[in-house]
């Protein structure tokens, strides 16, 4: 069988006496969607933090196709594959659409140009600049945002903010991305065409998709597999109609 | 010919009046015809924009408040008049154009490796606390020149400079703010000065981005220093003694102040507020004489105050937008002033100006493992 694109095994955190998450163990394969579903206060972006490398794990590690990650900075972890967006947006706001998915492919290796090229502006510069450019627009494409390219990150309504977060996140080239709560705050009509988009951005850029999410809509339209979460603790995991109708979830959830 | 037409020449219209201002004066200066006043006053604006600039380089595109750029001053122009009487003595007169070129390299390394000392805590702080390290490092450094025994530096009294013929300096000077200008506007034009605004606008983001912040932070504070003490071996060889009360709190307030009046990340605002602020400076201290001195350290105060108002008060909305510089040129040329442009033709345009009170009450984030409410504030 095929090597999983991320493994957790085991993995915990605990901030002083509170247990934020603990023994959570999963995996996700090649081009799967994956939902992270629980209440409020679950621990999902935790574990989002965690195996982005902003928190470090107390216990238990994981891996991105094999390679053990845990530990590791943010930086390196996103060199290694693993983008994310973020759930209260975090865009740059003072600089242009375009410019925001120009810095995601920063660090892509054929757009390398070191400081010296660029300060004495060689022709490598330039070449570097317009090939960024081009990619950056083919990616806006894919999200719907060309025609907005021009304009500063912060004047985008709330919807296409969310999808710029996506694009910057794609632009670095990601084996696993990471979205915290993509649909939050859309319209059901943003929200059918999200859904649109990321299942694109599957088949077009062969990237495995780790979501949380609280629309059960959205979830289970477009997850393969969940795993739910609650104070800290699996409650159920598997295939996404099954784990939804786990008596657990439900209590969870509903109450009772 | 093609590639010509492409060029957007507007966006080398500073440069352009740069030199036309170097070969003016430069002209009437290798002829010896320039009065006394005109050349001070020449060489002190050249030494002040180099310092706005490349102080703007931390303040408004990296976004974190500097306050001891004159420290960075003070190694460069310690160090390079130190430099200019070893090297006078043993290469003899004649040579002072090439003395004075090492000195400059000499001035700025040392202020360059200051920077990387101070760069490097300033990786774990941000706003209000970085502003107070680097408050600190520019007195510490003042008070170690100051104290420092007599024969390596001449202590409190100063150290005696190698004066140089004055008629010639500024033209140094002049080229040197093109270099600086040069090499801080291609850096803020390239793919590394995209990811140097980014991690302005957002660290967290830009981390999870994957721009390495450590390795921006650190190149950044570097930049600037190396330029600061550019500017202060300039600055020595201007002076006959170097003397360090001169780089005290003041100073760095002083090119504070040009950079904020002339705009957090706006190069040409910085070379004009800086010669603007000279040039009163220089009026200033010839009208208020005697008592009246004292008045002269209130502009800046004065100049800070108005501004931030200005900037900032509701009341004044309507004026700001009708009078705003950027409104008046897109009146003229008819387009909107919201929609920037940004496409092939123009990628040159930097769109970076950000608001005084966004770089002095930057919110600090604290990272401890320990708190738990830290999970909250991050991200829920």
């Amino acid at each position: 069988m095929a090597e999983p694109v991320l493994k957790i095994e085991n993995l915990g955190i605990s901030f002083g006496g509170l247990k934020a998450v603990q023994n959570l163990n999963l995996e996700i394969h090649e081009k799967q969607l994956y939902g992270l579903v629980g209440p409020n206060g679950a621990g999902k972006t935790t574990v989002f933090n965690m195996i982005t490398g902003v928190y470090k794990p107390t216990t238990g590690s994981f891996y991105l196709c094999g390679e053990n990650l845990t530990g590791k900075s943010q930086e390196v972890i996103n060199h290694k594959g693993v983008a994310r967006t973020f759930q209260n947006i975090r865009l740059f706001n003072n600089m242009t659409v375009i410019r925001n998915v120009m810095v995601g492919l920063h660090n892509q290796p054929e757009y390398k140009c070191g400081l010296f090229t660029s300060l004495l502006r060689l022709p490598r510069h330039f070449k570097v600049e317009k090939a960024m450019r081009q990619r950056a627009k083919e990616i806006l494409d894919v999200v719907g945002l060309l025609e907005d390219r021009n304009n500063l990150a912060c004047n985008l309504p709330y919807g296409k903010q969310r999808k710029l977060e996506i694009a910057r996140a794609l632009a670095t080239n990601p084996k696993l991305l990471c979205l915290d709560e993509p649909a939050a705050g859309m319209n059901p009509q943003e929200t059918q065409e999200l859904m649109d988009i990321i299942r694109t951005i599957r088949e077009q850029y062969n990237v495995t998709i780790l979501l949380i999410e609280h629309d059960m809509k959205f979830v289970s339209g477009l997850c393969d597999e969940l795993t739910v979460l609650n104070f800290g603790t699996v409650l159920a995991q598997g295939e996404t109609k099954a784990a939804l109708q786990d008596p657990e979830v439900i209590r969870a959830y509903i109450g009772g | 010919m093609s590639k010509l037409k492409n060029i957007k020449w507007k966006h080398y219209l500073i440069y352009v009046v740069l030199i036309a201002v170097t070969c003016y004066f430069g002209f009437f200066g290798l002829q010896k015809n320039l009065n006394r006043i005109t050349t001070i006053l020449l060489e002190k604006a050249a030494i002040a924009m180099i310092l706005a600039v490349s102080l703007n380089l931390v303040v408004g595109f990296l976004g974190e408040l500097s306050l001891g750029h004159a420290g960075f001053m003070c190694v460069g122009a310690f160090l390079g008049a130190k430099a200019a009487v070893a090297l006078t003595a043993s290469m003899g007169p004649g040579n002072e154009l090439l003395v004075l070129l090492i000195c400059l390299l000499v001035g700025g390394a040392a202020a360059a490796v200051c920077g990387v000392i101070i760069g490097l805590p300033a990786l774990r702080l941000r706003g209000d606390y970085l502003a107070i390290v680097t408050l600190a490092f520019g007195e510490i450094v003042r008070s170690l020149f100051e104290n420092l025994p007599d024969e390596m530096f001449g202590g409190s009294l100063g150290l005696t400079a190698i004066r140089f013929e004055r008629h010639y300096l500024f033209i140094v000077g002049f080229v040197l703010v093109i270099i600086t200008l040069a090499v801080i506007q291609n850096l803020i034009r390239s793919k590394h000065g995209r990811a140097v605004t980014a991690i302005r606008d957002s660290e967290i983001a830009s981390r999870a981005t994957g721009i390495n912040v450590t390795k921006y932070k650190l190149m950044v504070f570097t930049i600037s220093a190396f330029f600061a003490g550019i500017a202060g071996v300039l600055f020595a060889f201007t002076q006959s003694k170097v003397q360090p009360t001169t780089f005290d709190y003041n100073y760095s307030i002083e090119i504070l102040v040009m950079v904020v009046l002339g705009g957090m990340g706006s190069l040409p605002g910085s070379l004009i507020s800086a010669v603007l602020i000279t040039y009163l400076n220089e009026e200033l201290q010839i009208i208020l004489t005697g008592d009246l001195a004292v008045l002269r350290g209130l502009m800046y105060a004065l100049v800070m105050i108005l501004l931030v108002i200005y900037r900032n008060a509701p009341g004044l909305k309507a004026f700001r937008e009708k009078w705003s510089v950027k409104n008046l040129f897109a009146k003229l040329r008819r387009h909107d002033p919201a929609h920037i442009h940004d496409d092939e033709a123009k990628w040159d345009r930097v769109p970076t100006k950000i608001m005084v009170d966004e770089v002095l009450s930057v919110d600090v984030q604290t990272k401890s493992p320990y708190d738990p409410d830290s999970q909250w504030k991050e991200d829920t």
